[in-house]
Order: structure tokens, then sequence, then C-alpha cells
């Protein structure tokens, strides 16, 4: 089975979107707020002449819960058959998965990131202030962060905001 | 008592204030339950997480649980029960800058009262087709649009558009120029005049004095299998409720709500709805709203089987489903009598009646309770004095 996928990217014209691509599936991410637009497509009302409906195979209730816990909805177009929606949404379910874990990483690395920024800067800061070399400043950060039970960049954290309202 | 703990879906609004209270102030704590809340991103999947059993309990639009029962939207044959009202009004209608413009010059005072004379304006002011976002096609806020402007003689659906719009970016589609108005919950209203691409008209209690706008949603199955946790949960938010219409309380909670893992936006937004004075313009107009948005008094809390009916009579009537059958239908999911059963270890005292005549109170009035007293109610009254007796039985 042939598919050609099309991407909205643009929420604000998503409803329009869908009435000229004309898809015979719609997979949304159930983060994104506009997920309610697509809604009103499953009223007779909606401006798409054929019916759509939230996908949910009764034959496999699992595959439906799978899908919602992966952060994914299908929206089925004039009533296609579980086969055909099932490997579809199979494949949208490992690739969200993968997704998800990607962003996390990318989140973590962020962070690590952030932290290791702040570090250097109160680093230097005591450096500076206290005429210590960089081990020793560093030592003074972990051994005060153990003794508040604090995350090494918070202490850091707090250093550098305190220096910056102390001028 | 050892602690259960509770899932809850809430969608990031002003109204689901009596969960997020119920939780932090400890009045689930005294009940011996712990609200895990989980924000949801838009009302289907708050929805849909409740029907496939993600969540215990949801934040809720009133009129979901009552189209489920007519088999619109959502899970084909999943039941839904009403088993708390969580707030009534706190909702807003505004239009854009260009359409505000005019009505200025026209003359139109925007005193935010007098829904009548604003829909009068808006209609003299509108070009073309009037497109309005609501945040979901089941909504009190497309059933206050529709209700209002068509009691106006404006003719629906031929010139009125509805459009869902969800309400965090109901300011990206007035800028866009997708929609020329709009009716959404607070704080996203004030969101809008913040960003400067609109104005705001009306609060929703000019249109309808006391209408139901969430509700705490359980399963069917839920409701009857666990009675005795999902009466620890409706006492838990009946009494948030109670704090939150007591003087005080409303500062705290707009605090609490601006938190980033609740509404994430700034608490003076939040302050705006709770204390009803509302800035309604980019220039800073000012407008005061006595009860604007409320969570207890007049018996707020209480599931009242005529809002269900009205709500499914609405509904029904604009998808041509059977409207007697309808509003029985609807009357059945607002579970009065899960709510009083809950409440009768308070100090709580309740209507006894569970069916009135919606929009008869033009005044506050106290009318008999089922503990044989009596109990207040707030006014009611539809803008347009229109009365609804729900003769369905």
């Amino acid at each position: 089975m042939d598919y050609e996928i099309h991407v909205v990217a643009e929420r604000s014209s998503l409803a329009r979107q869908i009435v000229q691509v004309k898809p015979d599936l719609v997979l949304v991410d159930v983060a994104d707020p506009s997920r309610d637009i697509i809604e009103e497509l499953t009223l007779a009302s909606g401006p798409l002449e054929r019916p759509v409906a939230l996908f949910v195979d009764r034959s496999d209730a699992g595959l439906s819960t799978a899908a919602i816990e992966a952060g994914l909805s299908a929206y089925v177009v004039d009533g296609l058959t579980a086969s055909r929606v099932r490997p579809v949404l199979d494949a949208a379910i490992a690739r969200f998965h993968l997704m998800q874990r990607m962003r996390a990483e990318l989140d973590e690395t962020k962070r690590a990131l952030e932290d290791r920024k702040v570090i250097d800067r109160a680093k230097g800061l005591l450096m500076r202030v206290r005429g210590i070399t960089e081990d020793e400043a560093y030592a003074l950060l972990r051994k005060t962060a153990m003794d508040q039970n604090k995350r090494l960049a918070d202490v850091a954290g707090a250093l550098v905001t305190a220096a910056k309202l102390l001028g | 008592m050892r602690v259960t703990t509770l899932d809850i879906g809430f969608v990031p609004l002003v109204d689901a204030a009596p969960l997020i209270v119920a939780q932090e102030m400890g009045f689930a704590a005294e009940e011996g339950i712990s609200l895990a809340l989980r924000r949801a991103p838009s009302w289907s999947s708050a929805r849909d997480a409740l029907t496939f059993g993600q969540v215990n309990a949801a934040h809720m639009l009133a009129p979901v649980p009552v189209a489920m029962a007519l088999g619109l939207g959502g899970v084909g044959g999943a039941r839904v029960d009403v088993i708390s009202v969580l707030s009534v009004n706190g909702t807003v209608v505004g239009i854009n800058t260009e359409l505000a413009a005019r009505m200025h010059a026209a003359g139109y005072p925007f005193d935010f009262a007098d829904a009548t004379a604003a829909g009068r304006a808006l209609i003299t002011a509108v070009e073309g087709p009037l497109r309005i976002g609501v945040p979901f096609p089941f909504s009190m806020h497309a059933e206050l649009v529709f209700y209002w402007l068509s009691s106006l003689g404006y003719p629906s659906p031929q010139s009125l558009i509805v459009r869902t719009v969800p309400p965090s970016l109901m300011a990206d589609a007035i800028r866009a120029g997708e929609i020329d108005a709009f009716c959404v919950g607070e704080p996203w209203g004030s969101k809008v005049v913040e960003s400067g691409t609109g104005q705001l008209l009306l609060p929703g209690a000019a249109i309808w004095a006391h209408a139901p706008e969430k509700v705490l949603a359980v399963r069917g199955d839920w409701a009857s299998s666990e009675p005795e946790l999902s009466g620890r949960l409706i006492r838990a938010v009946w009494r948030a409720g109670r704090w939150l219409d007591d003087a005080g309380g409303r500062s705290l909670a707009a605090e609490l709500l601006a938190r980033p893992e609740y509404l994430d936006i700034n608490s003076e937004l939040i302050e705006r709805a709770m204390s009803g004075h509302l800035t309604i313009s980019a220039n800073g107009e000012t407008r005061a709203v006595d009860r604007f948005i409320g969570f207890h008094d007049g018996a707020v809390s209480f599931p009242w089987r005529s809002q269900a009916a009205w709500i499914g009579g609405q509904i029904a009537a604009r998808t041509g489903l059977e409207r007697g059958r309808a509003m029985r239908d609807a009357a059945e999911v607002f579970r009065s009598d899960l709510h009083r059963g809950a409440l009768a270890s308070t100090g709580g005292d309740l209507p006894a009646a569970s069916l009135r005549v919606e929009g008869a109170l033009d005044t506050d009035e106290r009318v008999p309770s089922q503990r044989g007293g009596d109990v207040k109610l707030c006014r009611d009254a539809f803008f347009d004095g229109a009365r609804f007796d729900p003769k369905f039985t």
C-alpha cells in the first residue's frame, strides 16, 4: 500500500488544510492543543464532506490504548478498516516513542550544558574573590552542595545570582 | 486513614481552581485522598484520558458528558457521569480590534453588562458572516454564543460560523484573521487583550446569569463501583469551592494557579477573573463584574438535572436529534443523587429538588432544602428573560 504523507505545521489553518489535502487518515500529537480543531471535523456539520472519526480498534483495545499512551490520536476518514489503519498506526507509535526518547535526551543535554555554564561562572567568581585555584573553587562548591544537600548547579546558580545582586 | 491517590485530568483555566485548591490547601488530604493533577493539552485528550481509564476523574466542559450521552463526540458507547459542577460563568466574549473600532465609532459604550445592547451593536458592526472562535464544539461557550445571537434574530447557521479554537491559540487565531470574535474561559480572554489583538465585549454571565461552566466528570462504571472514593472526591472539591468563594481565598488561589505545573501564566491575569475586575481593552479600560465566576455560593456545585436537560435540548435542536429524548438522556448523566449522597455527612445543605425552571430567578432567592430548612440560590436569569421548564418526563 502506498502512502502520501502531508505534515501540517501551521496550526491556525489546520482545518482548512485538512479540507484541501483530503486525507484518509489524520494522526495527531495528543500534546498539541489543536487536536480539538480536528475534533470539530468529526461532527457532521464539519467542513469535510467525508465523515471523520476518532480511530478506535474494537477488535484490539490494546492498540488504541497504546496509541494514546504514546501520545498519539488517529482520526479516520470515511471508515477506513482497522486492518488498513493498523500498520500505519503501529509505525506511528514506534516513531512517537523514538521521538519522545530523543526529546528527553535533548532536554537532558540542554540542562547539562546550562549546568556546566553556571558552574563555570560560579567557579570564576570564587577564584577571583577568594584568590583560589579552579580545583579549589570546584571543591568548595561541591562541599557546600553536599553540606546543604543541594545540586551543585543550584548552589552555583545561587552564588551567581547573589553576585549579580551585590554588583 | 490510608491515602488513596486519584489521577485527575485538568485543562489550564481559572475554573480548574476547585481541583487545584482541593489538593494544595489540604481539602483532599482531609478526605484521605491525594489528587495527582495531570494537565491535558486539549478537551478531547482530557475526555479520552477519562474514557480510556488513564485518569479517574476530569475537569470537563459541562456539555461534553451531555453530548456523549447523545452519542456525539468521543468514543462511542462510553458513558461519563457528572458528580459535581465545578464552576458557573467565568467566560468572556470578545471581538477583534477592527470590530471594536467600528462599534466605538457608532457610539457603543462597552458597558460590559447589557447583552442585548452588545449583541445589537455587534450585529450592526459586522460585515459578512460573523466567525466566532470557541474552545470546543460542545462547550457552554458555543451554547451561549448560539443562544445569544439567535435570540437577537441573527440568522444561524447562515451568518454565524462557530469555529473550534483552543483557548491558548485564541489570540493567534484573531491575529491571523481566522476569526472575528471569540468566547473563551479566563485567563485566555485577558490574554487576547494583553496581546493587543482584541477587546472584551461581555462576560458570559451577562447572557445567562448561572451557566454551569465546568463539571467534575467520572466514568459511569467508576461512579457505581467506587461510591466511597467518589464521595470523598465530591466533598474535597466542594470544600475547596467554599474556600474559594469566601473572602480572601481568591488572591491566594490566583498565586497557586499561576504555578508552572498548573496554568503557568502571570498571576495578575488570573486575579482579574478571580476578583471580577477585568481589563477590557489594550488602553487599560477596566470593568467590574459582580459574580464573574462562582464556585460555591448559591449551590453552584449541585448538578441540576434541568441544567443538563437545557444543554441537551440546545444541542438536539442544532444537530437534528429528537429534543424530548435528548433532554431525558442528558438529565441522566447529571448525578444529583450521587452529589447529595456525598454531602449528606457534611454541614452543607442542598436544594430539595433536582429539577427546576432554569432562568426563573431574577434575584437571589431561598428555596426549600433537603434537610427541611432553606438554601440560597443565586439569580439565574437569561438575558432575554426566557425560562426553560424541563418538562420531559
